[in-house]
């Protein structure tokens, strides 16, 4: 760590750390407005849902001298950005004063986002918006051409479980409480014929309880609480599971306007 | 029979403590050098690849029919040199790191010039190869800085766990030298030097 802060002498730009909500678009100074802000938020979580590919958008005023090409992929591996395995993460850092962007391809991604085509991206797509003063479309249109090259690239596993397990789990969930309930009350039903029995009456009611109660979390926080390890519905919700950890190699392109 | 059996298992106890104390440090100071090793092979693959980018970056500027002869020597020289200098990861001495920062900060310092050159030729400049090979070429440039920073994170532990006091005398038994930093002011290593101007 020491040896780190000596190497980087001109470094002064603190790294912020690593957020406890974990989603796509960190906007340091209120760059976009909260309807962009959110809506690029949700394309890129809903990105992720379907391809695992996290991409993440960080919006500072000025790198502070710091060389935004070293910054872009330091930051980007401390907080690690994308799934450890296929370190298929991918960092955007826009410094509005320095007026630069850069946009930092982890190990998994490199090999389609070259810094070759990055940087055509940047030049023909992204600056063209920012020099009209427009970053949000800049971000979105290049957003959308990072997809259309790692378009196939990778399967997300998320939206699977959150499409076909869930719901089978919640049906046999359902089946099951609902075979106890029709127990308990054929039970009650007895209880009640053999004429009011107070010993008999409250056990049930306690029974009864319970199962009201999962009832409750069962239609919908059960479906919840077995999927919060690696879900997260649709965006607005940040990256289902977060960061997975994966690697930069420090490499990437951008450009300034 | 009994007064001679004590000593021998305090022997053998303090014999059987040395002994794992030295398999204890042999096995952390492998895997310290393993990564040593890996992060260095990081290190050479950038700089490899810069290698071969500079060979795509000289046949474009040489596409450029008037392009200035001896800059490009300069850079093709520089090159051949870089890819002759080559250090085995297992015993990199100071010297050794010494030469392969000269020879690739010669590199570098020949393809700064290059770039220079290549300001007076608007063509080339507008050339969209010329743009992207220049994008890999920065690119390249901070992954070697980066692997560098991540190289010199390795040695940190693999050399404090060699040359701390109790473990240095077994460092010399086992042959485990500490590995030299590299060094951020060796002059000739101005890696961004190739700093380009995006306008």
């Amino acid at each position: 760590m020491l040896f780190c802060f000596s190497q980087l002498v001109t470094a002064q730009f603190n790294i912020p750390d690593k957020p406890e909500f974990q989603t796509s678009v960190y906007d340091y100074i209120n760059l976009l407005s909260s309807t962009e802000k959110s809506a690029l938020e949700n394309k890129l979580v809903k990105y992720s849902d379907t391809t695992s590919t996290q991409i993440v958008v960080a919006i500072i005023a000025t790198t502070k001298g710091e060389n935004i090409g070293l910054l872009a992929p330091k930051w980007a591996q401390e907080w690690g950005v994308g799934q450890a395995k296929e370190d298929n993460g991918v960092f955007i850092l826009l410094a509005k004063d320095d007026r630069k962007i850069w946009i930092s391809p982890g190990y998994g991604v490199e090999h389609k986002l070259t810094a070759g085509i990055v940087g055509e991206i940047t030049r023909n797509v992204i600056i063209p918006e920012f020099k009209t003063g427009s970053f949000y479309s800049g971000l979105d249109k290049g957003a959308d051409a990072i997809f259309q090259l790692l378009m196939g690239e990778y399967q997300g596993s998320r939206q699977n479980t959150t499409t076909t397990n869930i719901p089978i789990e919640k049906i046999i969930f359902m089946i099951f409480i609902f075979i106890i309930f029709v127990i308990a009350i054929s039970k009650n039903k007895r209880g009640g014929g053999g004429g009011g029995n107070g010993n008999n009456r409250r056990p049930t009611s306690i029974l009864d309880a319970i199962i009201l109660s999962n009832m409750g979390r069962g239609s919908y926080g059960g479906g919840f609480g077995s999927s919060s390890g690696g879900g997260s519905f649709g965006g607005g919700g940040g990256f289902g599971g977060g960061f997975g950890g994966g690697g930069f190699s420090g490499g990437g392109a951008g450009g300034s306007w | 029979m009994k007064k001679w059996l004590i000593p021998v298992i305090i022997i053998a106890v303090i014999v059987l403590g040395f002994y794992k104390w030295g398999v204890g440090f042999n096995n952390t100071a492998v895997t310290l050098n393993e990564n040593v090793g890996e992060a260095w092979g990081n290190v050479q693959t950038s700089y490899q690849r810069r290698n071969d980018l500079i060979g795509n970056l000289v046949k474009t500027v040489q596409g450029a029919a008037d392009f200035e002869r001896s800059t490009l020597t300069d850079v093709i020289e520089a090159r051949a040199k870089a890819t002759s200098t080559t250090i085995n990861p297992e015993n990199i001495t100071p010297e050794q790191l010494q030469q392969f920062n000269e020879a690739q900060g010669g590199l570098s310092s020949a393809l700064s010039r290059l770039l220079v050159s290549v300001e007076r030729y608007p063509d080339l400049k507008s050339n969209q190869n010329f743009l992207k090979l220049q994008d890999e070429l920065t690119s390249t440039e901070n992954t070697i800085q980066t692997a560098r920073v991540r190289y010199n994170e390795t040695i940190k532990p693999y050399n404090n766990h060699v040359k701390t006091f109790p473990n240095s005398l077994l460092a010399g038994l086992f042959n485990f030298d500490a590995k030299p930093y590299f060094d951020a002011e060796a002059g000739a290593e101005k890696p961004v030097d190739v700093d380009f101007d995006f306008k």
